[in-house]
């Protein structure tokens, strides 16, 4: 370690601190203007901590701050992350005091929040460096004492030596031990060994976040920080032609308004920089209302745009891309999809002999599934903060992936990353939406322009209306059943608007005999992202449904049936590359048939509904419980089984998959976002319908596969199999089966 | 532009903007308390939900010059310390998850439990439905009313 004392560097980091276990708030905020208004920090926040590798600093009154390296999206991690190294550290959870860390991919890892990766990628590492410093920790105390190191143990942030009953705190000892080299090859705790993980602990901002402190990327301020929206084209498809900004300029509190490319022709885009609109018409003023106001005023004229040429970054080298022209409508993308659907597909797995097995099928079942587009509707809108000098930049705002952004930004302003400060805030939702930096990029441009701090925000109608969506799919499926009823083949041909959603190697793949899976796109104009487990999110409910009416053909219960062919794919699995572990996607069935009493669609006054899907690594099955309410089929009651390894902190855990089964059941029931001539016809949520509290379930009951294996994903697999699961209960609800989502515009215009 | 007196929190403001403009901005960019969060503008996701004389609106929707003398109450003045019954109880059921909406449907749950101490399950779920959550906390939320009304 070259730093042996870390002097506590105001600048770097946002102040966001707070005890992890207690209530008592740190000097808190980077707004200057705030400070005064603080409490006063009753621990006296120290000047010195005394680094213990990247993520852990001491001081010698015994304060523990942890560094959270992943931003925060509301998966948690501020308190899980930090939980997994205290475990190993061995301090009480009480003396904890968490900060979310500098953007500094070197020191503290990938920094990516995405993919349902936080904690499965930072398991290893965080145990790693606790277990490290603690380790520094008992040589420090070894050292000072003159006794051998392995007589050194520790509790709760004291270290002991039991045969002459010495003792200290980790605090006394943090300064030498910060002088230790950082050991290697440590050995972490057994899994029942473990008194952190696995105690639900509460949300370490639980106090900022109820009273209100400025935690958003939409909260940040900083000195003469002027307000910059970006008016964008009215439709995909459409660019900027001309404008005239004079009634503008004429409003109170405008400073300016001008027009700015995104990216320079032929700029190579890196994997997440998916553009929207390239040309931006800015208007800047002092104060957010007066800048929504203003930019009402402006005269523009817009104009079709033609194919045009995106270079992005591929695995091997430079990429070009065709966006092509034109105004998409759904209707049109509908027929579009219909007409690829029978075009020949590419094939993306094969097993057996699917032709002959169709052939030979006494029955074969064929149903088409579609999906439409979804915005994410982060409750806070796309924002970001940017200070651009020639000489650095300071950019702060809610970013799932710094790390990813860092060099297009570097590119974009002519500044080597080291001029580069990214601070994450709390983001108010992600959801995937934020995995693409458009805005932090249209930040800093603009600030850099106007040689002035400012701040970027979407209005609801600019996010909703100028996103990066969830793709537009349809899936085919068809199943061969032969004269037994067996099932003989299964087939799956899956396209979408611009990407194909099939994962071929999940189940059912492995389970049947003769299987194929294809899949194709149509190239859009229309901009898309990951969207909350990406394809799977449209495939659990497609497959899942499907496989209900399946089982329904077969004469079978649907858990039955499932349990059937994972066991063939356990014993006797066909193919080699199937991605998904067959007994614990059993074991999650399982789980849920046992827990919500299952026996069959019906228990009492309910229609029930099942489905389990296996993404991230994880496992997830929900029983979905339904009535008619007023009219309305209405999800009552649900009971879910995860399979993510050690859950780190349950109860956050409960919450998440309780809110993925909120979500689940408002995007399948409501969700859908619709084009007209390239013009998005949502534009807030008085036109995009979200699910509201009465309409969610009166009980969601979680209960997680116990086992000690690491953790995989949480916050995306219990989402997909909710569709499923909703479409297989409405199905027992009205005895029609729903193929179009949204499932209530369906029940509607039917 | 006209300049206002306005009580907000117990305290004399003031304040020299446009008429027009709503409390919800006057609150974040001309104050500087941000707890009162912006999320649709057009006061149907509850984000931006103050106290009116006790009664929550959404200050979205409600212009500065139509204020006068009403008392109004944001998330930073709910309580002293942060220990409302119901910000204890969002504590307690460890309600949040990204956090955003949670200061706004706060604010309603407040108000709510102001006119109507003892409420039904029913009652929770209409009175909250005007706030929404995209991470979809909503059991929580009922179960954090519920304790609150307790105390």
């Amino acid at each position: 370690m070259e730093n042996l004392k870390t002097k506590y560097n105001r600048r770097s980091f946002l102040k966001s601190s707070a005890l992890a276990g207690g209530g008592l708030m740190l000097s808190a905020s980077w707004f200057a203007s705030a400070k005064a208004a603080e409490k006063i920090d009753a621990l006296n926040l120290p000047e010195h901590w005394n680094e213990l590798t990247a993520y852990i600093k001491i001081t010698p009154d015994n304060v523990v701050k942890i560094l959270c390296p992943n931003p925060e999206f509301g998966q948690n991690v501020m308190t899980s992350l930090p939980m997994i190294i205290a475990e190993e550290l061995d301090v009480d959870w009480k003396n904890v005091v968490v900060e979310m860390g500098p953007h500094d991919n070197l020191k503290l890892g990938p920094q990516f929040t995405g993919g349902s990766n936080s904690v499965r990628m930072y398991w290893k590492p965080l145990r790693e460096a606790g277990a490290a410093a603690r380790q520094m920790l008992r040589e420090a105390a070894a050292q000072t004492w003159s006794l051998p190191l392995g007589e050194i143990t520790t509790k709760a942030g004291v270290l002991y030596h039991p045969g002459t009953k010495m003792s200290g705190k980790y605090g006394d000892f943090a300064e030498k031990a910060a002088t230790m080299p950082v050991p290697k090859d440590i050995k972490l705790k057994e899994a029942r060994d473990f008194s952190i993980v696995r105690k639900s602990k509460k949300n370490v901002e639980g106090q900022k976040i109820v009273t209100g402190k400025p935690l958003f990327g939409l909260d940040y301020r900083a000195d003469g920080m002027l307000i910059a929206m970006i008016q964008h084209p009215p439709a995909f498809g459409m660019k900027l032609k001309s404008f005239d900004a004079a009634e503008t300029l004429k409003m109170p509190g405008i400073k300016d308004v001008f027009s700015l490319k995104l990216y320079e022709d032929g700029f190579e885009q890196g994997g997440f920089d998916t553009r929207t609109f390239n040309d931006l018409l800015v208007t800047v003023g002092k104060t957010t209302w007066e800048v929504m106001n203003a930019r009402k005023k402006l005269q523009v004229q817009w104009e079709p745009i033609g194919d045009t040429k995106e270079t992005m970054a591929g695995r091997s080298g430079k990429q070009e891309v065709v966006i092509p022209a034109g105004l998409e409508s759904t209707t049109t993308q509908m027929e579009k999809m219909q007409e690829y659907a029978q075009k020949p597909a590419q094939q993306l797995r094969k097993d057996g002999d699917p032709e002959a097995a169709f052939r030979n099928a006494a029955v074969v079942i064929e149903r088409t599934y579609t999906a439409p587009f979804l915005a994410h509707n982060c409750m806070e809108p796309m924002n970001f903060f940017a200070d651009v000098t020639p000489e650095r930049a300071v950019v702060a705002g809610p970013l799932q992936a710094p790390g990813w952004a860092e060099p297009t930004l570097s590119k974009l302003l002519n500044l080597p990353p080291e001029k580069i400060e990214i601070q994450m805030t709390r983001m108010g939702g992600g959801f995937g939406r934020r995995a693409y930096p458009q805005f932090m990029y249209e930040a800093a441009l603009i600030s850099q322009k106007m040689k002035s701090p400012i701040k970027l925000i979407y209005s609801r109608e600019d996010d909703m209306t100028y996103g990066i969506y969830r793709p537009m799919y349809t899936a085919t499926y068809r199943a061969a059943l032969d004269a037994n009823k067996n099932l003989i083949g299964f087939h799956v041909n899956g396209g979408g608007i611009p990407e194909n959603p099939v994962h071929a190697n999940r189940f059912p793949a492995g389970a049947v005999d003769n299987y194929l899976a294809e899949g194709w796109q149509i190239p859009s104009n229309i901009t898309i992202g990951a969207f909350r487990a990406p394809r799977s999110n449209f495939n659990a409910a497609a497959e899942q449904s499907f496989l209900d009416e399946v089982a329904e053909a077969m004469g079978k219960d649907p858990i039955e049936m499932r349990l059937e062919l994972l066991e063939r794919a356990a014993k006797n699995p066909v193919g080699k590359n199937n991605d998904y572990d067959a007994a614990r996607y059993a074991g999650v069935l399982k789980l849920v048939r046992d827990k919500s009493g299952w026996n069959g669609g019906k228990d009492g006054k309910y229609s029930r509904g099942v489905a389990a899907y296996f993404c991230h690594n994880s496992y997830a099955a929900h029983v979905v419980d339904m009535v008619t309410r007023n009219g309305e089929p209405y999800v009552e009651r649900v009971f879910s089984a995860v399979d993510c390894g050690v859950v780190v902190n349950p109860d956050a855990a409960v919450n998440m998959v309780q809110g993925a089964v909120v979500d689940g059941i408002g995007n399948a029931f409501y969700g859908g976002l619709v084009h007209k001539d390239g013009a998005v016809q949502q534009t807030n949520f008085d036109k995009y319908r979200l699910i509201r509290n009465q309409e969610a379930p009166k009980s969601i009951e979680v209960h997680f596969v116990q086992n000690d294996l690491d953790p995989t994903g949480l916050g995306e697999p219990p989402f997909p199999p909710v569709f499923g699961a909703v479409a297989n209960a409405l199905y027992k609800t009205t005895g029609k089966r729903h193929y179009q989502q949204p499932f209530k515009s369906e029940s509607a215009s039917s | 532009m006209a300049k206002y007196t306005l009580k907000i929190n117990g305290k004399p403001r003031q304040i020299d903007v446009d008429p027009a403009t709503p409390m919800l901005w006057v609150l974040r960019d001309h104050l500087d308390m941000p707890g009162t969060k912006y999320g649709c503008g057009i006061a149907q996701c509850g984000a931006c939900t103050v106290h009116l004389n006790g009664t929550a609106v959404r200050s979205c929707q409600l212009p500065v010059s139509a204020v006068g003398n009403e008392e109004i109450t944001t998330i930073e003045g709910l309580s002293d310390n942060g220990d409302h019954p119901v910000q204890k109880a969002w504590l307690e059921h460890d309600v949040a998850q990204c956090g955003y909406c949670q200061t706004g449907q706060i604010m309603t749950a407040a108000a709510l439990l102001k006119i109507n101490p003892t409420p039904t399950d029913e009652d929770i779920e209409a009175g909250m439905s005007g706030n929404i959550c995209r991470c979809g906390t909503y059991l929580r939320i009922r179960e954090a009313v519920k304790t609150a009304a307790k105390n």
